[in-house]
């Protein structure tokens, strides 16, 4: 902490009246200094750099798949390097004559207009459209999965808090702990081998889409049972392979909370033990876990890779997949650059709750000490 | 009966040499937790299972279309492959590669993270703002996606390699939590005192933090493991690795792509390679909250 004698506060006030431009820098430092906005230049800042990222993986890297393209072309139609390029440039949707610095900004300038070039195996179909078909669909499994852990496991967690070092805290944290560690494709695997398969209890050959190929898509009963009967296994695998980290962090930050002073206040002005566990160390100690809910959600979209593979349900990482396999690389370009959007605006969203749940954090004047 | 049997082990303590004292020690202060113990003999299990058995077990990989997709029995514990191959054996020899893959990954990713999250906490400034910006862009990118695209462009075609690009991908979780660390040792006197003195940069970060840290990196390399083992295992069950050979992700892999899932007589063959892999990732988890409770005395009841 700098500490400023008030001589120097005087230069500073008298510096800022005097030029008009350091006052507008001066309502810019204003804004400037409040959370949200901070969080939405990060949030562009991120979006710049994975662009970044994968331009330069696409692009510039040694043996990049348009070097590899304009090989495949030259070898497939006996076509000279040129006429290869201009058409791999068509595909790829960037100008390979021209310097690689208006590449990238014509790139970029795509990417303003939300234009993430065409796939290359469906001419003509954009990569956003084929992103905005299956993205819908890993969103919500992963979003009811995680939410349902959320929920499931803060509960779990702070019942055993409470019932510390009784068999029920101990099975819910020793099971927490086993199935947190067990990666959730293997946990995918072993739901298809032993229930779908081995005890034939449940129809995975019928499970597999997003839905059944004759309903009509539409807000019927039917067919929003038909999606969540598709979905339940991600959902089911997605909810297994959190609930533990939820129990884990829930019992651990309950049991801190439970230590404070103002509990032990609380109980000894005689407040009911409902309201102590609502206000006073539940909602302490879901404080932390707002965040971690934040980080969890980028990591389980890159999970659903796998899981959606499995069960062959009709997502992001499903479609991901096959862009790989294929060497569909705009698609997988787009995928990476929108599954990171999700992840930010789950981050926002992440941010904004924790400041409305938590009055000290998001007051002007960054109180945080950041 | 707790007490009892430490009086038993303090009065051992005392006639051997002060070396293994400190391991005896150690092995009391794990024993008091289960799961912490279960995890130390679980991760030894499993490196004497990928490093040791494979030099005294017979490599079996004929195919033997007589015996495709056998029942457990006395020859094939774990039963058969799709190509008649005993699963066991298979088990034994494909731990070798993941294990190192991971222990390296998780030493690559170690260093990024202490190198530049001891400068930035130490140098401050700019740098650390830097330094901290490039880190959480790197973890807002869903780092599977990223890991399954950069694995279908470079096609890592040895297990250096793919060591080398896990670590590039998970550093970032480490480094936030190494710049913490230091950011609050930084306070303390003995640093103060070695910054009087004048003693740079590299020797006030390795000579005088680290050692302060050695419990707490340890637990994190061994989370790095975890890390590099769910996301190795991960592409190479999607055949993204082109290599050969046998390990659990590429057993799974060829059961998977063999369809092997939908046979019911290939039951084992799965169970193989999914709890080699499962009851590693726990072992190490367990050990590392077992080292925890050992490192950190005030976790201790």
């Amino acid at each position: 902490m700098a500490t400023i004698t008030p001589a120097q506060g005087e230069l500073q006030v008298r510096t800022l009246q005097r030029s008009p431009l350091s006052q507008v820098r001066g309502h810019l430092g204003g804004l400037w200094g409040r959370p949200i906005t901070q969080a939405i230049a990060k949030a562009f800042l991120t979006i710049f750099v994975t662009s970044t990222i994968t331009f330069v993986l696409i692009r510039l890297m040694p043996g990049s798949p348009v070097e590899i393209k304009i090989d495949e072309l030259m070898q497939q139609s006996q076509i000279s390097y040129a006429e290869a390029a201009a058409q791999a440039s068509g595909l790829f949707d960037i100008n390979l004559n021209a310097p690689i610095q208006d590449q990238y900004l014509e790139y970029l300038g795509n990417l303003v207009h939300g234009n993430l070039g065409n796939s290359f195996l469906s001419r003509g179909t954009t990569v956003m459209s084929i992103i905005l078909s299956v993205l819908p669909w890993t969103l919500f499994a992963v979003g009811t999965g995680l939410l349902l852990s959320f929920v499931v496991g803060i509960a779990l967690g702070l019942v055993a808090a409470y019932r510390r070092n009784s068999l029920l805290d101990h099975t819910v944290s020793t099971g927490g702990s086993i199935i947190s560690s067990i990666p959730g494709y293997l946990i995918a695997l072993l739901i298809v081998l032993i229930f779908g398969i081995q005890l034939r209890w449940i129809p995975i050959t019928q499970m597999r889409g997003a839905f059944s190929p004759g309903i009509t898509p539409g807000f019927s009963p039917a067919f929003i049972g038909d999606i969540l009967f598709h979905a339940s296994l991600p959902i089911t695998v997605f909810f297994l392979t959190h609930i533990g980290l939820w129990i884990l962090s829930m019992r651990s930050a309950t049991l801190a909370a439970l230590e404070e002073d103002h509990v032990t206040v609380a109980r000894a002005r005689g407040l009911t033990d409902f309201r102590i566990t609502t206000a006073y160390v539940g909602r302490n100690a879901v404080l932390p876990l707002v965040s971690q809910f934040a980080i969890a959600a980028g990591a389980v979209v890159g999970g659903a890779v796998i899981i959606e593979q499995i069960f062959v349900y009709q997502g992001v990482g499903l479609r991901l997949v096959a862009s790989v396999n294929q060497r569909d690389y705009p698609l997988m370009q787009g995928i990476i650059l929108m599954t990171t959007v999700c992840v930010i605006i789950a981050n926002l969203v992440a941010d904004l709750l924790y400041s409305k749940l938590d009055p000290r954090i998001g007051r002007a004047g960054g109180a945080t000490g950041k | 009966m707790t007490a009892a049997t430490g009086l038993v082990d303090r009065r051992d303590v005392s006639r051997i040499p002060a070396r293994l004292a400190g391991v005896v020690e150690f092995l009391r202060m794990m024993s008091r937790k289960p799961v912490g113990l279960i995890g130390l003999i679980g991760v030894l299990f499993f490196l004497f299972l990928a490093y040791v058995a494979p030099l005294i077990v017979p490599l079996q990989d004929q195919v033997d279309v007589t015996a495709i997709y056998a029942k457990p029995s006395w020859t094939h514990p774990l039963g058969t492959d799709f190509q008649g191959r005993d699963v066991v054996n298979q088990i034994v020899f494909g731990g070798g590669d993941i294990i190192t893959t991971a222990i390296l990954a998780a030493l690559f990713s170690t260093l990024i993270a202490i190198t530049f999250g001891s400068i930035a906490a130490t140098v401050g400034g700019r740098l650390d703002q830097i330094i901290l910006a490039i880190t959480d862009v790197a973890l807002t990118i869903p780092q599977l996606i990223l890991l399954i695209v950069i694995a279908a462009i470079f096609r890592p075609s040895s297990f250096f390699a793919l060591a080398v690009i896990l670590a590039l991908l998970q550093w970032p979780a480490l480094l936030r939590q190494i710049r913490a660390q230091v950011l609050s040792l930084k306070e303390r006197d003995f640093v103060e005192a070695a910054r009087s003195l004048d003693l740079g940069l590299l020797h006030i970060i390795f000579r005088e933090m680290l050692p302060n840290m050695r419990s707490y990196i340890v637990i994190h390399f061994i989370i790095a493991m975890t890390l590099a083992i769910y996301a190795q295992a991960a592409i190479m069950f999607l055949g993204l690795v082109p290599l050969s050979g046998k390990n659990w992700a590429i057993m799974l892999y060829f059961a998977y792509n063999q369809g092997a899932l939908f046979f019911k007589d290939s039951f084992f063959y799965l169970m193989g390679p999914i709890m080699a892999i499962a009851l590693f990732q726990l072992s190490l988890v367990w050990l590392a909250s077992g080292l925890e409770d050992v490192f950190n005395p005030r976790l201790r009841n």
